[in-house]
């Protein structure tokens, strides 16, 4: 499968199931997509009079050339070894600690329900995060890197909690010759210089909650007495960003209905000194005022461009700065078994409530039909997690013939579930946004080239 | 090539080969929770 766009100027081909992408220029792009069940000579009678007849032929000769070495039409023949990967037993890896359901900021369009997703609120004990710890290490297998991000709610509202656990898996990473990566999600509202420095020395990555400009990040992430959170916030993701030198870190937004316009979102932050940046499309129910609606598409579509033209003339005047979503690593990226497997949610990646239940992941907390099991007995409910475990690519019908398979890995589960009450679907404007995201990051690659 | 420029030359058909070994980050410990990011990971292998 052949996947071919212009965007910025450039002419793209890419082959998908090799991941080879090349820049091509006009008569190569028409070659590429009349070449198949073509002679050169009926391709260069199809195009001439648009292109010298010598460089018609000589463009379908580099065709040829790329289609032997298999780095164009491509055939995706890895659906055996990624089912047989799939059945293989898994381990436990990474775990989401809802270390506080509550938070103090009434977010309007948050998904755990201003930090208590359904149910009541809590923060999680010393002694359940330990055990999470411990059932992480105890189902981990072979795999040396474990991965635990605190989340909540808002879990510096239990920041001591954090800080023993962390020294608690310190203790236990040498015991087990395991490593603990560490990585926090705050608001921000209780960060201060004590909290800064112990997240320099423990935490891998840190995600920074914000909107982007005042108004827009004020109107969704008001305190629970509707004032903004933005001057509360800005002056410390600031300090905060400056003291881990601007890395290992993101921004991190959601644009919804109300800011289409959301690519003056990251260059507002861009603006104010971030380097790492990610502002990403609200996941909500259709019947939200804020949830993006089908016919936003084009306009988003048109800012994914403009910010992606944005950061390649930035990144000429040395202004460059890093955008999450147009992330994408064509040489040391994901092997195949990766790429085309799912995210692991259910099986490799589970979310731990505060007292100690176990989910699928952080988007299914809250909703007993997923209740896995909890901290203390393991995963009990083996049909849920079997269900999961399937999961992957080829399990959904919607991504076999999708050019972005290889990038999203069939998407989210959660996005899938809450769109058409099954985990093995598609929620069709996030695939849609994924695919323009793709199309961009790989014109960053070829401008940069 | 005088008409094309090709941006990778890592193949994806061959990380079958030796691919797998599932010290790669799980996709939502990145930034973001409410989709799913695989192709701008880093193989743990090639860090």
């Amino acid at each position: 499968m052949v996947h071919q766009f212009k965007n910025n100027g450039y002419n793209i081909v890419l082959d998908v199931s090799s991941g080879a992408i090349h820049v091509v220029d006009d008569v190569t792009y028409d070659v590429v997509g009349m070449f198949l069940g073509r002679t050169a000579e009926e391709i260069a009678q199809e195009l001439e009079g648009r292109y010298p007849r010598e460089e018609i032929l000589e463009a379908v000769a580099e065709v040829q050339e790329l289609k032997d070495r298999e780095e164009l039409f491509t055939e995706d023949r890895y659906e055996t070894a990624v089912l047989d990967f799939k059945k293989r037993p898994t381990v436990v890896k990474a775990l989401c600690l809802h270390i506080a359901h509550d938070c103090n900021l009434a977010c309007r369009y948050c998904f755990a329900e201003e930090g208590e997703y359904h149910g009541r609120r809590a923060l999680m004990s010393y002694e359940t995060g330990k055990q999470a710890l411990d059932f992480l290490i105890a189902n981990s297998g072979n795999r040396k890197n474990l991965e635990v991000d605190f989340f909540g709610g808002e879990p510096l509202m239990n920041f001591e909690v954090v800080r023993e656990l962390v020294a608690y898996g310190r203790e236990q990473e040498k015991l087990h010759d395991k490593h603990f990566r560490f990585t926090l999600t705050t608001n921000g509202v209780l960060l201060n210089d004590e909290i800064m420095e112990f997240a320099n020395r423990e935490m891998d990555n840190v995600v920074l909650s914000i909107d982007g400009r005042k108004e827009v990040n004020d109107k969704m992430r008001p305190f629970r007495n509707g004032a903004g959170s933005y001057d509360r916030i800005v002056p410390k993701f600031r300090k905060f960003a400056d003291s881990r030198n601007q890395e290992r870190y993101y921004v991190r937004g959601t644009y919804t209905h109300y800011n289409t316009d959301f690519s003056k979102d990251v260059l507002h932050l861009a603006d104010l000194g971030f380097k790492q940046i990610s502002v990403e499309p609200v996941v909500a129910p259709e019947s939200e005022p804020y949830a993006l609606k089908p016919e936003d598409l084009p306009v988003l579509f048109e800012e994914y461009d403009r910010l992606a033209a944005e950061m390649v003339r930035r990144k000429k005047e040395g202004k460059d700065f890093q955008f999450f979503h147009f992330m994408i690593d064509l040489e040391g990226g994901p092997c195949v078994y990766k790429r085309l497997s799912g995210c692991g949610s259910g099986t490799e990646y589970l979310a731990v409530t505060p007292w100690g239940d176990l989910y699928p992941c952080h988007q299914f907390v809250g909703q007993e039909q997923f209740l896995l099991g909890n901290v203390w007995d393991g995963v009990t409910n083996t049909a849920v997690r079997d269900e999961f475990k399937c999961c992957n690519v080829y399990a959904k019908e919607k991504c076999r013939d999708c050019f972005a398979r290889f990038y999203c890995s069939g998407g989210c589960a959660a996005n899938s579930y809450h769109a058409h009450g099954s985990i093995t679907d598609v929620y069709e404007i996030g695939c849609e946004l994924e695919k323009k995201r793709i199309e961009c990051a790989i014109m960053i690659k070829a401008a940069e080239a | 090539m005088k008409h094309i420029k090709t941006l990778n030359t890592r193949k994806l058909q061959n990380t079958i080969k030796k691919g797998g070994c599932g010290e790669c980050q799980t996709s939502c410990q990145s930034a973001c929770k409410t989709s799913c990011t695989v192709g701008n990971q880093t193989c743990e292998q090639y860090k």
